[in-house]
């Protein structure tokens, strides 16, 4: 099964998901997105959706879930490199994400992350 | 073959009063368009579609019904063009029987050959408003394409800063169209906040309200930030009494009054020189 790499950068998670989402990889990176917080104590948490070019209503929902259990840990979760076409599918699927921030690229969500603490 | 000798006679008698029957023919047709086409012209077409017309009827040849239906498609899809109406357009086939029925009308013995020429002439008229209603149709379907294109202009106001002035009724069709370019824009120009003006769109009921939502939560989640300007007194009364809730969108009543607001969210400032 393939994995989602997940990187430190200070006290900030990057998770760049450049496979196909499968129901099992998903259910993998939010138990390795949980360890991780926990293990290095971070308060940020970017999930770099660039290469991702379909989504559909489970992996909407998964992006929130990630928020909200990151939440609980005391980490902001910011979704960074949304496309055109993935962002119309979400709001046709009615999914508009509560309680996630999104920024243009990686860049910009760091300084988000930074410019909150 | 009793037919058969009925359509002969008939050809015959066409042929016999050629002249005649073109002239009665031309005047009906003249009077029924009133003079947007000259004499000459449609002396043209009613000698070609004549003359068609009785090979036809003679059977002497295959290939006339095809031509005949192929010319009268011509005809009816340049008069649906140059805007005539259909019964402007479907006369100048019926009237070919008028122009028969009068002549006949001296020799009751062709009754059975008027009969059958009318069937056909019937099915031609048939034949000349569908390809009407097909080329009016066409038209539409250019023409909503076009308004499509025009009428979705996406603006640079500043940098990182874009407009979108929708002008007329939003649709689903038009609201894809309109977040697919503004959001490739934004992606394209770095931009992080766009405006969407509406000064231009005539009402504001539940549905556009919706596709003005959506197209907004789409900008958020590339990450920028949407501002709808351009409400106008009326329009902000229709969305109260609606009890549309924009929510957290910011709004603002000119694409002006957007444009400094979006200038000092980016950390921007506008002052005297």
């Amino acid at each position: 099964m393939d994995r989602v790499p997940i990187q430190r950068i200070g006290r900030t998670l990057v998770v760049s998901i450049q496979i196909d989402l499968q129901d099992d990889t998903v259910e993998q990176l939010q138990e390795d997105l949980a360890e991780q917080i926990i293990a290095t104590r971070a308060t940020g948490v970017i999930i770099d959706i660039t290469a991702v070019e379909i989504v559909d209503s489970f992996i909407g929902r998964m992006l929130s879930a990630v928020a909200s259990m990151s939440r609980l840990f005391g980490a902001e979760t910011i979704l960074v490199g949304m496309r055109p076409a993935v962002a119309i599918t979400l709001v046709e699927l009615g999914l508009s994400l509560p309680g996630v921030r999104t920024a243009m690229n990686a860049e910009k969500g760091l300084r988000l992350l930074d410019g909150r603490t | 073959m009793r037919d058969d000798k009925i359509q002969a006679r008939m050809a015959e008698f066409m042929q016999a009063n050629q002249a005649k029957l073109i002239d009665r023919w031309e005047e009906t047709v003249l009077s029924a368009v009133g003079g947007r086409i000259s004499a000459s012209e449609v002396r043209g077409e009613l000698e070609e579609i004549f003359d068609l017309i009785v090979r036809v009827v003679s059977g002497a040849d295959e290939s006339a019904a095809g031509e005949l239906r192929a010319v009268l498609a011509e005809l009816s899809g340049s008069r649906a063009r140059n805007g005539f109406t259909p019964t402007e357009t479907a006369i100048g086939v019926f009237s070919v029987k008028d122009a028969i029925h009068e002549m006949i009308g001296d020799s009751p013995e062709l009754i059975l050959e008027y009969m059958a020429f009318s069937r056909m002439v019937d099915d031609l008229g048939l034949h000349t408003f569908e390809t009407y209603a097909a080329a009016r149709e066409r038209i539409i379907t250019d023409q909503a394409e076009a308004l499509l294109e025009l009428s979705t202009p996406v603006i640079r106001l500043w940098d990182g800063i874009i407009a979108v002035p929708l002008i007329g009724t939003l649709d689903s069709a038009r609201t894809q169209l309109v977040m697919e370019k503004m959001l490739e824009t934004l992606v394209a120009t770095g931009a992080e906040h766009a405006v969407l003006d509406i000064t231009g769109v005539p009402t504001v009921d539940t549905e556009v309200a919706q596709h003005l939502l959506k197209t907004v939560m789409a900008v958020k989640l590339l990450g920028a930030e949407c501002t709808i300007s351009g409400i106008r007194p009326q329009i902000a009364q229709t969305i109260v009494s609606l009890g549309i809730e924009f929510g957290d969108v910011a709004t603002k009543a000119t694409l002006a009054d957007a444009l400094a607001y979006t200038l000092s969210r980016s950390g921007l400032k506008v002052g005297p020189a």
